[in-house]
């Protein structure tokens, strides 16, 4: 087990750069998660790690062993790739023993050190067979168990759930997290979708252009987006986030609309300040059918015309109009709303973000 | 009849249709084969019969026999030639395949310069035809001192194997995905071991087709050969055929029976590396 740090890491091809100088220190036993829309280099960030990219400038630590140029075998990781990456001629036995066979072990240690991650995998059955005749999911857990036979210092995991429908991806998330609970070990795990990041990490890391955008607990970069980005990319369904002006103690939109200037933005925002306006579809809703229906401190009404339903069962996301645009709100307890309809919608401000529009960074203290 | 009877019967006569012309075009194919061999056992008179015979009358191993006795008998150094055959065959084969696999590794793994103009370039090499080049590689291998040798002729046919086996394995390490290599690293193997380990054993049928193209190739190739040796030093099968060309008469039969002797091993080695030649070995390494 080992921490993985990096120091001003840079990767470049040719002129373009890809990765810009990031920092990130990753403690013993902490599964972070990187995070990101593709093309912002969170792969290649991790295959730097792996030793399959090589770096262009900056350091890697994994432990108190500097790796800048140890090529992968060297370096004591496993990695999970999005593809699987199962050697197709050999058995699913032969695939997890592989790292050990190169390693010089003997098939006694092999045949145990297999044997015992079939174990914590359930694969036990399926060890004669071929990749090749085996279902998504089990080809997840062969990876998976290749992976830790060789007990290694950090596991990398590439988008390893990208491949399976939507069902499979949450059992096998759980099975990724309680994997993490019994083999305690350093975990840095790639994933374009935040709800797996969410789900998985103790940390998440989101990038944006080769860039970290924040680091923090999920909790955090969820209630404390640092960012427009950050906060528009974390959580789902997505905050409502529009531009407004600060006018005279009122946040006032494009066609004129305003809501109060939530109490917390007061004395951090100066007339006349360009921003964007963020609000979480938990934190509108229509009123009386809200998470914190009434005790909430800072509750705004309007009234709007619904312009979409999507009812999902136990709620309905109610997409209304206000400002000149569509906000969305959640509705617990649901009641039926036809189109048009007007009704009354609850903007819970102490729950807001405010971004400044030119820096979108956030203004909250 | 009712759709379902004429559905039945629809299916029945394409499928005897697909059939019947998987055969028309079977015998197509086989047929000057058959009549080879057909031929290397039938008397002369028989062969130039017009109308054509086509019920053989009388069968016999004569040719063959012949072939083996020696000079004065009617007999050819048959088993120089195939010795010679075989050493420049087997020897060129595997210079192409390792260059080969080398060139195709390199062409689909790494990206370098001018790429795709050398690889184009390789591609025109196989537009020249063999007998244009005869002449100015006699020129040259008669400069060197290298005409009626063994080297001579290996030399020609690795040039004219190399492109085309680079061109084929290429092709084949193109399908092994990239992943299997990293994975193999991050599994501890150095570059070299993840090669062996991993993207040769998945791109050995692509490497075993074009070995057998290699060697096909180089066996049968008769329109150098005939110009760059000279003795039963260097002499190959296809060009001892010429040794039943006289100057009045040509020995059909006999020329049919050494066209047996070389279809042959090459109709064995076929075989052999045919179940090599088994694809789909790749499908599973990845999502599907």
């Amino acid at each position: 087990m080992a921490t993985v740090s990096l120091k001003n890491l840079v990767k470049k091809y040719g002129h373009l750069e890809v990765v810009h100088a990031i920092n990130l220190d990753v403690e013993d036993r902490e599964f972070v998660a990187l995070v990101g829309p593709s093309g912002c280099g969170k792969s290649t960030t991790l295959r730097m790690i792996a030793g399959l990219e090589a770096i262009s400038g900056g350091h890697i630590h994994i432990g108190d062993r500097e790796v800048n140029n140890l090529p992968p075998r060297q370096r004591n990781i496993s990695m999970v790739f999005q593809s699987y990456a199962l050697y197709p001629h050999m058995t699913v036995a032969e695939n997890m023993g592989f790292s050990l066979k190169i390693a010089g072990r003997s098939q006694n240690d092999i045949a145990s050190a297999v044997a015992e991650a079939a174990k914590t995998l359930g694969l036990e059955e399926l060890l004669e067979r071929r990749p090749s005749q085996l279902s998504g999911g089990q080809r997840q857990r062969v990876a998976m168990g290749r992976a830790i036979v060789r007990n290694p210092d950090v596991f990398l995991f590439d988008e390893p759930l990208s491949n399976l429908d939507a069902k499979l991806r949450m059992q096998m998330r759980t099975e990724i997290k309680k994997l993490h609970a019994k083999v305690q070990s350093t975990v840095i795990y790639v994933t374009h979708d935040q709800v797996e990041a969410m789900t998985l990490a103790d940390r998440i890391v989101i990038m944006r252009d080769g860039h970290i955008e924040q680091v923090g607990a999920p909790e955090e970069v969820f209630r404390r987006p640092a960012s427009r980005f950050v906060a528009g990319f974390i959580g789902s369904p997505t905050m409502n986030l529009h531009n407004a002006a600060v006018g005279s103690g009122k946040l006032v939109f494009a066609n004129g609309d305003t809501l109060p200037l939530p109490q917390q933005f007061r004395d951090r925002v100066t007339e006349g300040q360009k921003v964007t306006f963020g609000l979480r579809p938990d934190d509108v809703y229509p009123a009386g059918h809200g998470i914190h229906s009434g005790e909430a401190a800072e509750v705004h009404t309007v009234e709007v015309p619904v312009s979409l339903t999507e009812p999902l069962g136990n709620e309905t996301l109610v997409f209304a109009e206000f400002a000149g645009q569509d906000w969305i709100s959640r509705m617990l307890n649901p009641k039926a709303l036809r189109m048009g309809e007007r009704i009354k919608l609850s903007f819970d401000l102490s729950q807001s973000h405010l971004f400044d529009a030119a820096t979108e960074k956030s203004l909250r203290g | 009849m009712n759709e379902n009877q004429a559905n039945d019967l629809k299916r029945f006569l394409l499928k005897f249709g697909h059939l019947f012309g998987l055969f028309i075009a079977m015998a197509i194919i086989c047929l000057p084969g058959f009549w080879i061999v057909l031929s290397s056992l039938r008397p002369t008179v028989e062969i130039m019969a017009k109308p054509p015979v086509w019920i053989p009358q009388s069968l016999s191993f004569d040719a063959y026999i012949a072939m083996f006795s020696g000079v004065g008998q009617g007999g050819i150094p048959v088993l120089d030639y195939f010795r010679n055959s075989i050493v420049i065959s087997v020897t060129s084969t595997v210079i192409a395949l390792t260059i080969g696999m080398a060139g195709g590794y390199a062409f689909a793994r790494y990206q370098f310069r001018g790429k795709t103009a050398i690889f184009l370039g390789f591609m025109l090499t196989r537009t020249v035809p063999g007998i244009a080049l005869s002449l100015p590689l006699f020129f040259v291998f008669a400069k060197l001192g290298i005409i009626d040798t063994h080297f001579g002729l290996i030399i020609a046919y690795v040039a004219l194997n190399v492109p085309f086996t680079v061109w084929l394995i290429d092709g084949f390490f193109r399908q092994v995905p990239r992943d299997l290599a990293e994975a193999a690293q991050i599994d501890g193997c150095t570059r070299w071991q993840a090669f062996w380990q991993v993207e040769f054993p998945l791109a050995r049928s692509g490497i075993a087709s074009a070995g057998i193209f290699a060697f096909l190739i180089s066996w049968n190739e008769f329109a150098l050969a005939s110009q760059l040796t000279r003795s039963t030093n260097s002499k190959t099968l296809p060009v001892g055929l010429l040794d039943y060309t006289s100057e009045f008469t040509i020995d059909w039969r006999g020329m049919c029976a050494l066209a047996v002797v070389m279809i042959i091993p090459a109709l064995t080695l076929t075989f052999i590396v045919q179940k090599h030649l088994v694809s789909g070995l790749t499908s599973g390494a990845v999502k599907g």
